[in-house]
């Protein structure tokens, strides 16, 4: 099962497995990992499950499509950065093995 | 704290109350936390149960707000089937219905809301159903085979999610609503017309300015609700959505302030220190809006079960949300941001008859206190943004969709 580590504002990290076919925050909320909200349950509608993307695995999650209800919804988030992602949009294929991303100081 | 492993109960581990729990234990309580609940499943996901539930579009394991090993894993003392009798504020106790003793140090009231029931000859029919939990939903679903007709009285947000729903599963709906029309409550004039003309297009019926005077039934069950003027329309089920109550007798018996609900400051704490309430039993303060209300909502539940967990830690509580909603119909979603208070001015963007569009909810001096979006998602959230930062905004400005939404959050 891949491994993803979340890693929080203060530098806490959160090695946790999740499976194949979920996205990366649900594998978050199914381990309580501090600082993903989701408080849409994974909808794209509410931008409360942002992460920086770690540099080495940009190319492997790729970025929001322009345009696309994603990159609409964290144009609306607190601290946005051109590593920004949705988790919600992520989805856990065995090539993010290894996967690393930081969550922002806050959600909301 | 009082002593040095201070202990919290939770009564109620629905939405609010399992995310209570969790938030607890994110913040780094290290205490035991105990969460009873009355229903046999562990916390679960309500909005599905009028939607994907309904349709069976969804599973239980993905309706479950944790996976069921969770609450072992995280050490959280999890009783089902439980009822919270009463709480004993000057021993800090909470009574459960076998008669046992749970002491706190902290008590979060998680308690919800119950369906409103309304004085009605025929109540107690078979098939008269109302929907508030997956029980409720699984009786539900049991009776919407395809052809069997539904009538839902009421024309609030759960009543014409389950008549979609309904369609959705080849039935028949009949919604019968008190009101000049459907969402009269809830949304806009301009809103509630979108929604009865769609509702109308996928073949639901929709009766307002109708009273129900009784329930007819044939061998126990329901078979028709006869209308004041005197019609009577057939059904093989009837849904009952006219509303909620919040379930606060627990705390109103304990002497805990209440009011339409059980009565919180911004950190979800009652008028008793030990005691926080969240969700929906709670009236709460909006600063935003001068005011205090009820806030039937998934946000709000999980807005007050962070506050309160960051009070009993300790920690900052965060700043309040502006409240928002959601519905899902067909293949429309409504999304609102704010409550339209001491507005007088609506401004249209984008094109209700395309079925995308937002209405911005205005003061006489612009500032914008709540957006409407159908299918509409970038408006809802900029809506957001702007109604959070108070910002004043030229209703020009607003229609003029090459204005992006980026750029009126900006201000």
């Amino acid at each position: 099962m891949p491994t993803i580590t979340f890693i929080e504002h203060n530098g806490t990290a959160h090695p946790v497995d999740v499976p194949v076919g979920k996205t990366v925050m649900q594998g978050a909320v199914d381990n309580n990992v501090p600082g993903i909200d989701a408080d849409c349950g994974g909808e794209c509608a509410c931008a409360t499950c942002h992460v920086y993307v770690d540099a080495a695995w940009l190319a492997k999650t790729g970025l929001p499509e322009p345009g696309s209800q994603e990159a609409s919804m964290l144009s609306f988030a607190a601290v946005t950065q051109p590593d920004s992602r949705l988790s919600c949009q992520i989805e856990v294929t065995d090539a993010l093995h290894g996967l690393v991303v930081r969550m922002p100081e806050g959600q909301h | 704290m009082t002593n040095p492993t201070p202990s919290i109960v939770i009564i109620g581990a629905g939405h609010a109350g399992g995310t209570a729990a969790a938030e607890l234990r994110r913040a780094g309580f290290t205490g035991p936390i105990t969460l009873i609940g009355d229903e046999p499943i562990p916390p679960y996901e309500r909005p599905p149960l009028s939607k994907a539930w309904l349709k069976g579009e969804t599973d239980a394991s993905k309706l479950a707000l944790k996976p069921a090993a969770f609450y072992e894993t995280a050490n959280i003392d999890l009783r089902l089937n439980t009822t919270a009798t009463a709480i004993d504020r000057e021993a800090r106790t909470v009574t459960t219905g076998d008669g046992g003793k749970i002491p706190y140090d902290s008590l979060i009231i998680a308690t919800g809301a119950r369906a409103r029931r309304i004085p009605l000859p025929g109540l107690d029919l078979g098939n008269v159903l109302e929907l508030r939990n997956a029980a409720d939903a699984d009786k539900l679903k049991a009776v919407l085979t395809p052809g069997a007709r539904l009538a839902v009285i009421g024309g609030g947000y759960i009543g014409l999610e389950a008549a979609a729903s309904a369609r959705g599963l080849g039935c028949e709906a009949t919604i019968i609503e008190r009101e000049p029309r459907a969402l009269a409550r809830v949304a806009c004039e301009i809103l509630s017309n979108f929604f009865q003309d769609y509702h109308r297009a996928q073949g639901v019926t929709i009766d307002v300015n109708a009273q129900v005077a009784a329930l007819h039934g044939t061998d126990g069950k329901v078979s028709g609700v006869r209308l004041g003027d005197g019609r009577l329309i057939p059904c093989d089920a009837a849904l009952v959505g006219v509303g909620a109550v919040p379930n606060q007798e627990i705390a109103a018996d304990a002497g805990v302030d209440c009011n339409n609900g059980i009565l919180v400051d911004l950190s979800a704490r009652t008028s008793d220190p030990a005691i926080f309430a969240i969700g929906d039993c709670t009236h709460r303060p909006i600063p935003l809006y001068e005011r205090s209300m009820r806030l039937e909502s998934v946000p709000n539940a999980l807005e007050q079960a962070r506050a309160a967990a960051a009070a009993i830690c300790g920690k900052p509580v965060p700043a309040p949300e502006v409240p928002w909603f959601w519905s899902d119909q067909y293949d429309l979603r409504l999304q609102i941001a704010g409550i339209p208070f001491d507005t007088d001015r609506i401004v249209v963007r984008g094109d209700i008859a395309a079925g995308k569009f937002a209405l911005f909810h205005l003061k006489d001096d612009g500032t914008v206190q709540a957006v409407e979006a159908v299918n509409a998602s970038t408006e809802f959230m900029g809506g957001r943004r702007i109604i959070q930062k108070r910002l004043k905004l030229d209703p020009a400005r607003i229609a003029d969709m090459s204005v992006t939404m980026q750029a009126l959050a900006a201000g």
